[in-house]
């Protein structure tokens, strides 16, 4: 089925919870509501002519220049059955991204949706294990959000290199094989009493 | 100052939630079987897998990043450090989203050189997948045999463009090099040896083995429903009897021109879908791609050389635009979606579905009631590369 006959098919089931159609683009998509999603998706599975059974990829990207500013999930489906494929968007609100896990209905959900919510802060109502997963479980913040800002601290080490210590490795002091020589904030330091 | 870790699940089960008998054992990050820096929670009762929860990140290098810092063209180098065994196939991915998105067509000269190069890739890798296969479960020496014959395509590749193993070769509507004189003729040297001598003697040393067959063909099966719900693709997928292979369905670089046949798992001797088959596949795709590059060097020795870079871009800058641009690499489907704002020189995003990272994530539903010895042979057969799934 075609692109444009599958947005039909969703529109005229799920009505409002499709919002828009952009045909003309490279892969044509849909964008649909936060709250339709889950439904919409087990029935992107279970209909006989959709059977968009394999979750090709689920993304997050950040809009913060876009109005209002936003974070997008874009699911890839596709249909071994019937070899087509559809794309489907949410839009969240940027400050409080959430959205219903999908991962009920395609298993790799769990994976994908562990990664945007460890990268760009996505929360998947209902995920039964919503943790970071390519990060460490200690890290604080969403790198891939358009406005991340590199640490300079992680777990008392410190990991960005300051004016001086860039001037001394220009001059061709050695740097970074000893005891940092920055010692961080409220950090304990032995002494030798 | 980073914020203490608050939530006891972080790191994995607490004992509270164990039975009498269970026992919680960690394999890994750098067991020599797990393929790369893999740590595996295991929660067991005896020799019994009762649970798994596999660990990834170790190897996390940011690609997605560092992708959107640097321009187009210079994203290839970082795509070679994903999948490490095979960076032709993933530079070749990422180069044909792109073109996809700026509509370049390259000539059937670039496209019949990046078949070769993929398919040499993909008995490269497929020879390092089955013969550490063969070594985690015992079976030492196929391995020798199958790095023997890797060793010459590393040699072609580093007489084409000077690199072993990370090659920065397929650029954005072309080539970095064109293949040196006489490339052909090597690359039917080798397909004679490797027709002769190593996959006959593959097949007779592992593959058709009772020991091997004993040992992988009743473990680890996966259904074609679950492979296709956890997104397993590539030789896991048409292991568990799918016949579906993005060079037959989608063909991109021509594949539409070559005479080969898809290979499926037939589980000739336990259920379908089981560690044999998976690896199975593997075995006898390498002969498939042998088939592929025949025909290659034919096409390539009758054509006319062009310039490989002719349409290369000097400034790669696509519209605003996206796309998901998919191909058929050693280890399964690899996506790319990448986003261009239309202003900068710059991806604004680059996701990499991965199929390792789809591999994996299966993993905790087929470990389930295993023996801890056989979860080796999981691993192994799953074919993962920790470089793509961490990225």
């Amino acid at each position: 089925m075609e692109s444009a006959g599958i947005h039909d098919r969703l529109k005229a089931r799920f009505g409002e919870g499709v919002t828009a159609f952009e045909a003309g683009a490279l892969q044509p998509f849909a964008v649909v509501t936060s709250d339709a999603i889950g439904e919409l998706a087990a029935f992107c599975k279970a209909d006989p002519d959709l059977a968009l059974d394999n979750l090709m990829c689920l993304s997050a990207v950040d809009y913060p220049k876009a109005e209002p500013p936003r974070i997008e999930v874009v699911y890839h489906l596709w249909s071994y059955r019937h070899l087509h494929g559809f794309v489907l968007k949410v839009f969240l609100p940027r400050e409080d991204p959430r959205v219903p896990t999908v991962e009920g209905v395609w298993g790799v959900a769990n994976w994908h949706e562990r990664e945007a919510y460890d990268l760009l802060g996505v929360v998947f109502e209902g995920h039964s294990d919503l943790r970071r997963i390519l990060l460490p479980d200690d890290w604080t913040g969403h790198p891939l959000r358009k406005d991340w800002v590199d640490p300079e601290f992680y777990n008392g080490m410190h990991v960005k290199p300051t004016a001086q210590m860039a001037e001394r490795a220009m001059a061709g002091e050695q740097l970074g094989v000893g005891p940092f020589d920055v010692t961080p904030p409220n950090r304990h330091v032995p002494t030798d009493q | 100052m980073n914020s203490p870790i608050t939530s006891d699940q972080a790191y994995g089960w607490r004992i509270e939630d164990l039975d009498v008998d269970e026992m919680i054992l960690n394999m890994g990050p750098q067991h020599p079987s797990t393929h790369g820096v893999l740590r595996i929670e295991l929660k067991t009762d005896g020799e019994v897998v009762r649970a798994a929860r596999p660990h990834i990140g170790y190897l996390h290098r940011c690609f997605e990043k560092h992708a959107e810092s640097v321009d187009y063209p210079g994203v290839i180098p970082y795509t070679d450090r994903m999948d490490y065994v095979a960076s032709m196939g993933n530079s070749l991915g990422y180069a044909l989203a792109v073109e996809k998105l700026m509509a370049i067509e390259v000539s059937p000269y670039v496209q019949t050189i990046r078949v070769i190069m993929a398919e040499l890739q993909r008995i490269a890798s497929h020879s390092i997948a089955v013969g550490t296969y063969g070594m985690d479960i015992g079976a030492f020496t196929p391995f020798l045999h199958l790095l023997r014959d890797r060793e010459k395509i590393l040699d072609l590749f580093e007489w084409t463009c000077g690199a072993r193993l990370l090659y920065n070769y397929n650029w954005v509507g072309g080539l970095s090099h064109d293949v040196p004189e006489g490339f052909v003729k090597a690359c039917r040297q080798f397909l004679r040896e490797f027709d002769a001598i190593t996959y006959p003697e593959l097949m007779d040393l592992l593959i058709g083995n009772k020991i091997f067959i004993k040992r992988t063909a009743e473990i680890g099966v996966c259904s074609p429903e679950l492979a296709i719900s956890y997104d397993l693709t590539g030789p896991n997928l048409r292991g568990s009897g799918v016949p579906r292979d993005l060079r037959k369905d989608e063909p991109y670089c021509g594949y539409g021109q070559y005479a080969f046949d898809v290979v499926v798992g037939k589980g000739a001797y336990g259920p379908l879908g089981s560690c044999f088959d998976r690896n199975w596949v593997r075995a006898v795709e390498m002969h498939e791609s042998a088939k592929i590059l025949h025909q290659a060097v034919d096409r390539l020795e009758k054509m006319e050389r062009t310039d490989v870079r002719e349409k290369v871009p000097k400034r790669v800058k696509p519209n605003k635009g996206e796309v998901y641009g998919r191909s058929e690499a050693p280890r399964g489907q690899l996506g790319y979606y990448i986003v261009a704002d239309g202003t900068a020189v710059n991806p604004y995003r680059v996701k990499v579905k991965s199929p390792c990272f789809t591999a994996m994530s299966i993993f905790h539903v087929l470990a389930r009631g295993m023996y801890i010895a056989d979860i080796i042979a999981l691993i192994g057969s799953l074919d993962v590369v920790l470089g793509e799934i961490d990225r």
